[in-house]
């Protein structure tokens, strides 16, 4: 068995909207379950009351990153196949800290956002609202803001890559980050436990 | 006033007539994180085996901009480069892209979810000192922005920090840590929406 099945051309563009439909009510179904469709249950992260952002996130990533290595290990999944999108150092940082910003104020993500509207929040709606208009004003100052937009284009690049290190270790690293990080959550929690 | 454990775990905690969902049943406590993690990881998974890449959500949203400039404008939106890409060679309709069709299934299977849980109720979250018209503004500002880091970063929490980061790509894990970085930089500032 050869995977990803869609790059080696078991259905084609039409079907793959289709599965882009269903694969959409999974990760919707799981952000609504987690409480993601709420603004205050997502910035409590941010005020260290309610750590369930970094929990859901790395638990999603581990499990994920767990179950792709070790298919690519039995050779039923082609990771080379996968796409990823090249890195480019500066426009990353800085487009991080940007969205960074705008999940504080907004109290959602473009993710999260489409779950909210889904259970009903009107400031979701508003969220969502928002998100066209600030692709647009990208788009018509992208002719000045294309230089650095392009600045420290790397291409692809991976942990494993750019560290010099094995796959499975930089595997093994994140996890063991991950379980620290779940422990120290908990830690956090309790510390800052609203009363 | 800050919010309480208990407000925190449901969905509106707004103290307003209880607790009630449009179909009249007490809301339903959230998963347990790990558990919604793991749910969401394979979510994630099954996307990487079945069509060779990951989720995501500002993708659409870029899709959706470049269709309406692209009808309203056809030569301005082919003239400019970053519209230009989600426009194609035009034989195919810019929202018959497989993000699109994603994010209409992330509204469906939230919505399936909170129906599920009673967590659907029309509601504006926030805390008690700001008014309704002030936090939709918020979250409007805050939708735009994120767009805008987006567009910079080359995806969202969604196809950067949860798609990338599971992959290990270098570009992904500097967004990430950029997207916590500003959130937690920004948020001490923006906590009076909320409490």
């Amino acid at each position: 068995m050869n995977t990803p099945f869609y790059k080696y051309g078991a259905f084609g563009d039409e079907t793959s909207l289709v599965v882009a439909f269903v694969i959409g009510i999974g990760f919707g179904f799981f952000l609504e379950r987690a409480g993601f469709g709420s603004a205050r249950k997502l910035v409590s992260q941010f005020y260290l009351n309610d750590l369930a952002v970094f929990k859901v996130m790395f638990t999603a990533i581990v499990t994920a990153m767990l179950g792709a290595t070790y298919l690519a290990w039995m050779g039923v999944l082609d990771l080379s196949l996968v796409y990823l999108t090249p890195t480019v150092l500066w426009p990353q940082l800085v487009g991080g800290l940007v969205l960074g910003i705008g999940f504080v104020i907004g109290g959602y993500c473009p993710g999260t956002s489409v779950a909210s509207v889904a259970t009903g929040r009107l400031d979701g709606l508003a969220f969502v609202l928002g998100l066209p208009v600030g692709t647009l004003l990208f788009a018509e100052a992208f002719p000045w803001i294309r230089g650095f937009y392009e600045n420290g284009s790397v291409g692809v690049q991976t942990l494993p890559g750019v560290f010099d290190l094995p796959y499975g270790l930089v595997v093994f690293a994140v996890v063991l980050m991950a379980l620290g990080g779940f422990a120290g959550a908990s830690w956090i929690e309790k510390k800052f436990q609203p009363r | 006033m800050s919010p309480t454990a208990q407000t925190l775990n449901e969905p509106w905690g707004d103290g307003r007539d209880a607790t009630r969902a449009v179909d009249g049943a007490a809301p339903a406590p959230y998963m347990n994180p790990y558990l919604a993690g793991i749910g969401l990881g394979l979510v994630l998974l099954a996307a990487f085996v079945i069509m060779g890449r990951g989720l995501g959500a500002s993708g659409a949203v870029n899709a959706f901009v470049a269709w309406v400039v692209g009808s309203l404008a056809p030569a301005h939106a082919q003239s400019n480069a970053f519209l230009a890409e989600y426009l194609g060679d035009g034989t195919t309709h810019p929202l018959k892209a497989w993000l699109v069709f994603e994010v209409l299934g992330v509204f469906a299977g939230a919505l399936l979810s909170g129906l599920l849980a009673h967590r659907v109720r029309v509601s504006v979250e926030k805390g008690p000192r700001v008014s309704a018209g002030l936090r939709l503004a918020l979250a409007f500002t805050g939708g735009a922005t994120m767009a805008f880091g987006a567009a910079l970063a080359r995806g969202c929490t969604s196809g950067q920090a949860l798609t990338g980061g599971s992959m290990l790509n270098a570009g992904s894990w500097v967004t990430m840590l950029a997207i916590f970085g500003g959130a937690y930089a920004l948020a001490y500032f923006v906590k009076w929406q909320w409490r």
